[in-house]
C-alpha cells in the first residue's frame, strides 16, 4: 500500500524554477507593502535577521525605493539566539539607516511578567512581549515572514490577518480576500498582520536568495558545530542549556534551515554551503521546514495552531 | 510572461475533489516526507488498506470546532514549467462566498464531476460562479472514471453537455477542456492512463502547464492605481517623485501619453522604475513606479490611465455583488466601497435583481441580499471613480464593500453585468433589449 508513495517520494521534487514566477511573487509582494504605507499609521516588520524576515526587508526596500522603508524593525529577542544572527541583524539595521525596537524577553522574565519554563525553550514566551510592544508602540501592522506553505495551519491565513486588542486571531472575523482589493480597517487597539510572503514556497524563498544575491547570516550554510541530540535533532551548546546529563557534544558539518530560540532550534546535518547547494538540498528534501527543525512545532499536531490563536507570528 | 497560474478548484467532496487536490500535490511531489507520514500514520488509524490522499488537504482541529473547513485554502505546487497557486474552495456550504473569493485571482477554474452523476446542478452554479468572476479558462474533471469502466460514451456525454452549458456562459470553445480522470487511482490526472485509450487529450498537469495564462485581453489599455506616492527627499534624489503601484490592465512605455483621473489633467510617462531598475516598457501585473513630466498634485487612490482610453468617471452605476457578509443588504445601506487604492462612502440606492442560485433564475427588486447571495444594484458614491465593466478589466471593474461600523467586508463588487445569463439561464426566453439596457458594453 505504502509502497508506491514512499518510492515516489525518494527522487527528487522539481528544482527548476520559472523567473516569471519570482517576478509575479516579487510584485505581489511590493503591492502589500505600499497597500500597507498608504493605509496604516504605524506598521512594523518583525525582523529577526532569519532568512524569511531579511527577505521581507529587501522587498521593502525595493517597494520604496528610492526613498528609505517607511517602517521601523520589531526584534522579539528570545535572549537564545545565534550570535552571528544578532550581528548580521545589527550590521543590516545600521546599513539600511532603519529604526530597530528590541522585546527582549529576558526583560519580561526579570520584572516578572513572564516566567521561565521548565524546559527553558523560550519561544512560546515571545507572545507576550511582542504583543506588549504592539501596544506601547502603537503599531497598527505588523509584517510577517509567514507562509501558507509552511504549515497545514497556515493555508487557510490571509494576507491581511486582523487580531483583536489581545493580539488573538479569530477565524470567524478573517475577511474573505478578493482580487487585490485588501480590507486593513481595525478598530482602535486591533491590529492587522500582513503577511506579504504568503504565496512564496520555501523554494521560491531561495530561489529569490539567490537571484537578487541577498546575503544571510552565516549559519544558514554548512559549518562546523558542536552539537547534541535531543528528540532527533542536533541542538548547539548555549547559555539556554543543554547538554544534559547523557547528551554528548559531537562536532558536526551541519547548518540551520531556520533560526529561532537556540534552545529549541536544530540543526541539520549538511554539507551546502552555498546557495545553489542549498537549494538542491532543499528541493530534495523531503522534510518540512518547521517539522524537521523546530522542536516547538512538534510538540503536538495543533502545536502552531495554539500559538497562532494566542497572537504568535 | 507570467509562469505563476492561478487557479481555483470547486466541487463537492462527494465528487472527490480533496482526493484530486491531494493527487496534485502528491505526483508533483510536492508533498513532504512529514506530512506524507502523518497521512499514512492517520490513513492507517482508521483502518484504510491504501492512503486517502484526501488527508494532505484536512482540516484542523479548530477548523472542526469552529467551521472555518468552508474557508478557502491555498496549496501550492510547482513543476519545471510552471508554479501554481491553487484556491482550494469547499463545494458544499457557503459556496458562492469562498468561490468568488477563490475565482476572483484565478486564470483557471477547474470544476469536479462524479463521472456517475454527470454534470449536476452545483456544477453549474459553480460554472456560473466562475464565469461571472471572468475566470478565463475552465477544466472539467470527469472523475471516478474508473467506476464507471472508463466508458467512453459516458465521457463524451458529459464534455457534450458541460460544453454547451460553458458556451452559454460566454466561453469560447478552446477555453473549455473536459478532461476523464480518476483521483483515487491518478488516471490523467499527471501520468497518461492506459485505460483510456480514446482520450487524446493532455492529462489535468499537462493542461495547467500549458494552458495560455493571459488574463487580459491583449489590448486592453492602461490602467494604474496609484497606491503611494515616493518622495524621497534626500541628498541623492532630492526632486524624485514617483507613484507606486501595481499595473492593474494593458501595458505602459516610457512616453505614452496618460491621464490622470479624477483631476483628468494628461500628461507623459518619462520614466518607469521597476524592482529591476529603470524600464522602457511595463505590462499588467507588475508592480513599478512611473515618473510623469509634470510636476502634478497625485495622491494615493488617483487612476493613471491611457488617454486614448480612459475609464469613464461616475457616481451612480450598476453592479453586481457578491453578498459575503452576515448582516443582510438593504436598499438605502450606507458602504463604504474601496475600489483600487481610494475608499469612498457609498450608498447602495437600489437592489434591481436577486440571483437564485437553486433556480439559476433572478428575482425583481428583491427587499434585501443575504449572505451567499449574487444580486443586480445601483450604487451612488460620494466622490466620482474611474470604473471599467468588469467584463473589460476585472481589477478596475472590482471594487469591495465594506461596513463603515465594523469595517467587515460585506460584499465583492463587479461593476456592470458581466454575467446576464445569471439573470436569464433559457436563453431562447431573454429579451435582448433588456440585456443591452443593463449591459451596455464597450
Amino acid at each position: 500500500m505504502a509502497e508506491t508513495l514512499a518510492i515516489a517520494g525518494d527522487d527528487a521534487g522539481p528544482i527548476l524554477q520559472a523567473d516569471g514566477a519570482l517576478d509575479a511573487l516579487e510584485s505581489e509582494a511590493i503591492h502589500i507593502f505600499r497597500e500597507v504605507a498608504g493605509e496604516f499609521d504605524r506598521p512594523v516588520i518583525l525582523f529577526s535577521g532569519g532568512k524569511d524576515s531579511t527577505l521581507l526587508l529587501h522587498l521593502a526596500i525595493k517597494a520604496f525605493w528610492p526613498a528609505p522603508v517607511p517602517f521601523a524593525l520589531l526584534h522579539v529577542d528570545t535572549g537564545h539566539n545565534f550570535p552571528e544572527v544578532i550581528e548580521f541583524r545589527d550590521k543590516v539595521v545600521a546599513q539600511h539607516g532603519l529604526r530597530l525596537e528590541v522585546a527582549a524577553v529576558q526583560d519580561w522574565i526579570d520584572d516578572g511578567r513572564l516566567t521561565e519554563r521548565p524546559d527553558g525553550t523560550r519561544n512560546p514566551l515571545q507572545t507576550v512581549p511582542l504583543l506588549d510592544s504592539i501596544t506601547a508602540h502603537k503599531f497598527d501592522a505588523v509584517f510577517g515572514g509567514g507562509r501558507r506553505d509552511e504549515e497545514r495551519a497556515r493555508a487557510k491565513e490571509r494576507i491581511f490577518s486582523l487580531r483583536n486588542a489581545f493580539g488573538q486571531w479569530e477565524p470567524r472575523r478573517q475577511r474573505p480576500e478578493l482580487w487585490n482589493l485588501y480590507n486593513g480597517r481595525h478598530r482602535p487597539g486591533e491590529h492587522v498582520r500582513v503577511f506579504p510572503l504568503s504565496n512564496w514556497t520555501e523554494l521560491d524563498v531561495w530561489h529569490y536568495i539567490e537571484r537578487e544575491n541577498i546575503e544571510l547570516p552565516a549559519i544558514y550554510y554548512a559549518h562546523q558545530r558542536e552539537v547534541y541530540l535531543r528528540d532527533g535533532m542536533w541542538l548547539a551548546e548555549g547559555p539556554w542549556g543543554g547538554p544534559r546529563d547523557g547528551e554528548t557534544l559531537i562536532n558536526k558539518t551541519v547548518r540551520y534551515r531556520t533560526v529561532g530560540d537556540g534552545s529549541c532550534t536544530g540543526a541539520v546535518e549538511s554539507t551546502a554551503a552555498t546557495i545553489a547547494e542549498v537549494i538542491a538540498e532543499v528541493a530534495a528534501s523531503r522534510l518540512t521546514e518547521r517539522g524537521a527543525t523546530r522542536a516547538d512545532d512538534r510538540m503536538s499536531e495543533a502545536a502552531m495552531e495554539d500559538r497562532k490563536r494566542e497572537g504568535y507570528f | 510572461m507570467s509562469q505563476l497560474l492561478r487557479l481555483a478548484t470547486a466541487g463537492s467532496v462527494d465528487d472527490g475533489k480533496s482526493t484530486l487536490v491531494g493527487r496534485l500535490l502528491y505526483d508533483t511531489k510536492s508533498v513532504l516526507a512529514d506530512t506524507l507520514d502523518a497521512v499514512h500514520r492517520a490513513s492507517a488509524d482508521r483502518g484504510l488498506s491504501t492512503p486517502d490522499l484526501s488527508l494532505l488537504v484536512d482540516g484542523l482541529r479548530s477548523e472542526r470546532e469552529q467551521g472555518i473547513t468552508i474557508d478557502v485554502a491555498y496549496r501550492y505546487f510547482a513543476t519545471p514549467k510552471r508554479s501554481f497557486v491553487l484556491a482550494d474552495t469547499p463545494g458544499h456550504v457557503q459556496y458562492t462566498r469562498n468561490t468568488v473569493t477563490g475565482a476572483s485571482t484565478a486564470q483557471l477554474g477547474v470544476l469536479l464531476v462524479d463521472a456517475r452523476n454527470g454534470v449536476v446542478e452545483q456544477t453549474r452554479r459553480h460554472a456560473a460562479v466562475l464565469a461571472l468572476l471572468g475566470v478565463p479558462q475552465l477544466v472539467l474533471a470527469v472523475n471516478k472514471i474508473d467506476l464507471v469502466g472508463y466508458d467512453e460514451p459516458t465521457y463524451r456525454r458529459i464534455a457534450k453537455e458541460f460544453s454547451a452549458h460553458a458556451a452559454e456562459l460566454g466561453y469560447p470553445e478552446s477555453n473549455v477542456v473536459t478532461i476523464p480522470v480518476s483521483a483515487l487511482v491518478g488516471d490523467n490526472v499527471v501520468d497518461r492512463s492506459d485505460k483510456t485509450p480514446w482520450y487524446e487529450g493532455p492529462t489535468l498537469l499537462e493542461h495547467l502547464e500549458t494552458v495560455p495564462v493571459h488574463a487580459d485581453a491583449e489590448d486592453a489599455p492602461f490602467r494604474f492605481p496609484v497606491q503611494y506616492v515616493i518622495r524621497p527627499r534626500t541628498a541623492d534624489f532630492p526632486d524624485y517623485r514617483g507613484y507606486a503601484g501595481q499595473i492593474a490592465a494593458g501595458q505602459v512605455s516610457v512616453g505614452d501619453e496618460v491621464v490622470v483621473l479624477p483631476s483628468g489633467i494628461s500628461t507623459t510617462v518619462t520614466g518607469i522604475d521597476s524592482p529591476h531598475g529603470p524600464k522602457q516598457t511595463a505590462e499588467s501585473g507588475e508592480s513599478v513606479t512611473l515618473l510623469l513630466a509634470n510636476d502634478l498634485d497625485i495622491a494615493r487612490g488617483d487612476l493613471i490611465a491611457a488617454a486614448a482610453a480612459p475609464p469613464r468617471l461616475s457616481d451612480e452605476f450598476d453592479a453586481t455583488l457578491c453578498w459575503l457578509g452576515d448582516k443582510p443588504l438593504r436598499p438605502g445601506a450606507r458602504v463604504l466601497v474601496k475600489h483600487g487604492a481610494r475608499t469612498v462612502q457609498a450608498l447602495v440606492t437600489e437592489l434591481r435583481s436577486r440571483f437564485d442560485e437553486q433556480t439559476l433564475s433572478s428575482v425583481d427588486e428583491p427587499d434585501s441580499l443575504s449572505l451567499n447571495d449574487i444580486g443586480r444594484v445601483v450604487v451612488r458614491s460620494a466622490e466620482p471613480l474611474p470604473i471599467d465593466d468588469y467584463a473589460d478589466s476585472r481589477r478596475t471593474g472590482a471594487f469591495l464593500v465594506i461596513d463603515p461600523a465594523d469595517g467587515s467586508t460585506l460584499a465583492g463588487g463587479l461593476v456592470g453585468a458581466p454575467l446576464s445569463q445569471l439573470d436569464q439561464p433559457e436563453l431562447d426566453q431573454a429579451d435582448p433589449a433588456a440585456q443591452d439596457l443593463v449591459s451596455p458594453g464597450p
